[in-house]
């Protein structure tokens, strides 16, 4: 059997979207046609304004198990969210 | 269903006691409806259940654009052909979105199409029925997609991440697909005497086979303890059989069509219908590969699959063509 | 009849028996990625096809709707260019035919968003962005299959022998043609003709395929003089529950 496409993960900013979003993947012989396949498959109802894809080899993700290392530290830099910052309403927006 | 009678590995379910803390662990995760994701650890029967039942699901999708297909260039009007094409292409959508949530697992979809077309994995029976008539077009969307968006939808809280965001997606997309073969047969009993006729010998002929989507009945079916266990499987096969006959033996009212079982009778104590089974000789029969199309649903998977080998090898030669020019250019 | 008439007919005959091939393939395309982008593109064709003939029914005026005028008529009276009609053949023949229609249509398109008729020029605006995405896979593709392997090379080289004759007849006009471009409905059919020899001699190029030297141009799909026999089977296909059944409301 010949060889099998590589698989590609798409990542899509939608209509009212500020970031691009993981949407799933596909295959595609290349990068050009992996972007033509994404507007086919995963934008069919609208979805999208701008598409990102990415080889899946390249994908590099955590391990589950740093978990705890990998994500808590950032739950306590509350002051990362700007929410965090009582400023006076005159001060205008920012 | 779309994964019918999936084997689990056959061991049934681990005591406590029994399990390793990997395993009560993963256990843990999977009551307390954590996700599990593909770099978790994870049992091996648990992912090879995932694999077949994923496959199978992807392969139901693939194949079930064959009877649906059928009608696309007979489609009595342009509205029609639109609607009926974007819906079979959806299900195409369907399978792909499967087959990458299954390829998480370590699987790749040309394992996965390799073993469909050879027949060593199955599909799901309903599409082994041929469709005869435009009103199967409504029938399929009404019982065939019915019965399935049943099913989905409560596999949307399973516990494999990217199966239950695939199944979100699907779901989704569903929407639309009973309703608009509902609508066929809506248009259908309001026609004229043959079109009524026709809706009426749609219901006839896929009535039965809608009901066996569901799988055997729950006292014959041996692997469903540890699939519910791993919430891979969220009902038993019989509840949403009957969930099924509830909700769509009034719908047939609704259109005037009768179904066809004498039995079918509103049961006031258990708060649901009486029916009839259906034939599970018949069923068995079909899983083994002899129902009415069974050689012809894989005769043209294997042609496509076949006649498709010199574009997908020409598309990716010129790929790897141009990266080698691009590389030699740098 | 009137020129405009004429000219949504043979758009939206084109439109129509085009996108009928291409949905042929639905559930048969050699991955499941080709196959859902197929289906968009018969997709839109068929969506422009709807608001063509809509447009021809309402200028005919005589109480016709779209479908009457698509499931209803026979092969004499079909417009569409001849390429249309032809068989799917293989994938690379398909996407061939594909691309030689994709470059014509919009080109044709771009030019009728400056229509006279405003109803011309706004189904030419929402079709020009339809056509100029088939266009960009359609390129693409041909030349990924003419420049992949031996095999795909040679299957490439024999559609477009193959289906080479039949582009001649998008710029031969007749006395409706030029009608419609004296009311400035559409343009000079031959006024697009340089651009699309540029546009496919580059494509071929890419692709590593060789043009046929012969001019030969099949005609009579657009005027109605004549058709291939493939037309009549494909009508007998997608008319006969209209047929079967007249009257009858789906
Ligand atoms: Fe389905
Ligand atoms: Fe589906
Ligand atoms: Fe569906």
């Amino acid at each position: 059997m010949s060889k099998e496409w590589p698989l590609w993960e798409v990542f899509i900013r939608g209509q009212h979207g500020l970031s691009h979003r993981h949407v799933g993947s596909l295959h595609a012989p290349d990068a050009e046609m992996a972007v033509k396949n994404a507007r086919d498959v995963y934008t069919r109802r609208n979805e999208g304004q701008s598409i990102w894809v990415v080889e899946a080899r390249h994908v590099t993700a955590s391990n589950p198990s740093d978990k705890g290392p990998m994500y808590e530290p950032s739950e306590s830099k509350v002051y990362r969210h700007p929410t965090f910052f009582d400023i006076p309403d005159d001060a205008g927006a920012m | 269903m779309y994964a019918q009678m999936v084997k689990s590995t056959g061991e049934g379910v681990k005591a406590r006691a029994d399990m390793s803390p990997e395993e009560a662990a993963f256990q843990d995760k999977i009551d307390a409806d954590i996700k599990i994701e593909p770099k978790d650890w994870m049992p091996e029967g648990y992912r090879k259940t995932l694999i077949r039942q994923i496959g199978q699901h992807a392969h139901s999708e693939i194949v079930g654009q064959l009877p649906e297909g059928n009608w696309i260039t007979r489609a009595p009007t342009l509205e029609r052909k639109a609607i009926l094409l974007a819906k079979v292409q959806d299900e195409a959508g369907h399978g792909l979105y499967l087959y990458c949530a299954a390829e998480t697992l370590g699987v790749s979809r040309d394992e996965l199409t390799k073993d469909l077309l050879s027949g060593r994995m199955k599909y799901s029976s309903i599409f082994n029925y041929p469709t005869l008539t435009w009103a199967d077009m409504g029938a399929v969307g009404w019982l065939v997609d019915g019965a399935a968006i049943m099913n989905q939808v409560p596999l949307q809280r399973t516990s494999y991440g990217p199966y239950s965001r695939a199944m979100i997606r699907i779901c989704k997309e569903e929407s639309f697909h009973q309703r608009q073969g509902f609508h066929i047969m809506m248009k259908m009993v309001e026609g004229s005497e043959a079109q009524k006729k026709m809706a009426q010998d749609a219901l006839n002929r896929f009535w039965y086979p809608s009901l066996m989507m569901f799988g055997p009945s729950d006292k014959d079916s041996v692997h469903s303890a540890q699939s519910l266990a791993w919430k891979i499987k969220m009902d038993s096969n019989d509840e949403l059989r009957q969930k099924f006959v509830d909700q769509t033996a009034p719908q047939a009212k609704l259109l005037g069509l009768t179904i066809p079982d004498e039995n079918l009778a509103w049961n006031e104590e258990k708060g649901g219908y009486d029916f009839s089974e259906p034939d599970w000789g018949e069923f068995f029969d079909v899983v083994k590969g002899n129902g009415p199309c069974n050689t012809d649903r894989l005769a043209a998977r294997n042609k496509a699959w076949d006649d498709g080998a010199w574009v997908r090898d020409g598309l990716l030669a010129h790929a790897e063509k141009r990266a080698a020019r691009k590389t030699a250019a740098e | 009849m009137s020129a405009l008439y004429e000219f949504c007919l043979r758009m939206g005959d084109s439109t129509l028996v085009l996108g009928h091939r291409v949905s042929e393939w639905c559930g048969l395309a050699p991955v499941l990625e080709e196959d859902i982008a197929l289906a968009n593109t018969a997709l839109d064709l068929i969506g422009q096809t709807q608001l063509w003939l809509g447009l021809a029914a309402e200028v005919e005026g005589s109480g016709k709707t779209a479908d009457d005028l698509a499931f209803l008529r026979d092969v004499w009276d079909f417009r569409n260019a001849l390429l249309c009609e032809l068989p799917n053949g293989d994938f690379g023949q398909t996407l061939m035919r594909q691309y030689l229609f994709d470059e014509w249509h919009l080109g044709m398109l771009k030019a009728l968003q400056g229509s006279s008729d405003d109803r011309v020029s706004a189904i030419a605006d929402k079709a020009v962005k339809e056509a100029s995405y088939h266009l960009e896979r359609s390129r693409d593709t041909v030349i990924g299959l003419g420049d992949g392997t031996e095999e795909s090379h040679a299957r490439m080289q024999a559609a477009l022998d193959y289906l080479y004759p039949y582009v001649g007849e998008f710029f031969i006009a007749d006395a409706l043609d030029d009608a419609a471009a004296k009311e400035g409905i559409a343009p000079e059919l031959n006024s697009l003709k340089a651009g699309y020899d540029a546009a496919i001699a580059a494509t071929m190029n890419a692709a590593t395929l060789t043009l046929p030297e012969s001019k030969f141009a099949h005609k009579g799909g657009r005027t109605g003089r004549t058709h291939t026999e493939h037309l009549g089977h494909m009508l007998t296909n997608m008319q006969w529950l209209q047929r079967a059944y007249p009257g009858a409301s789906w």
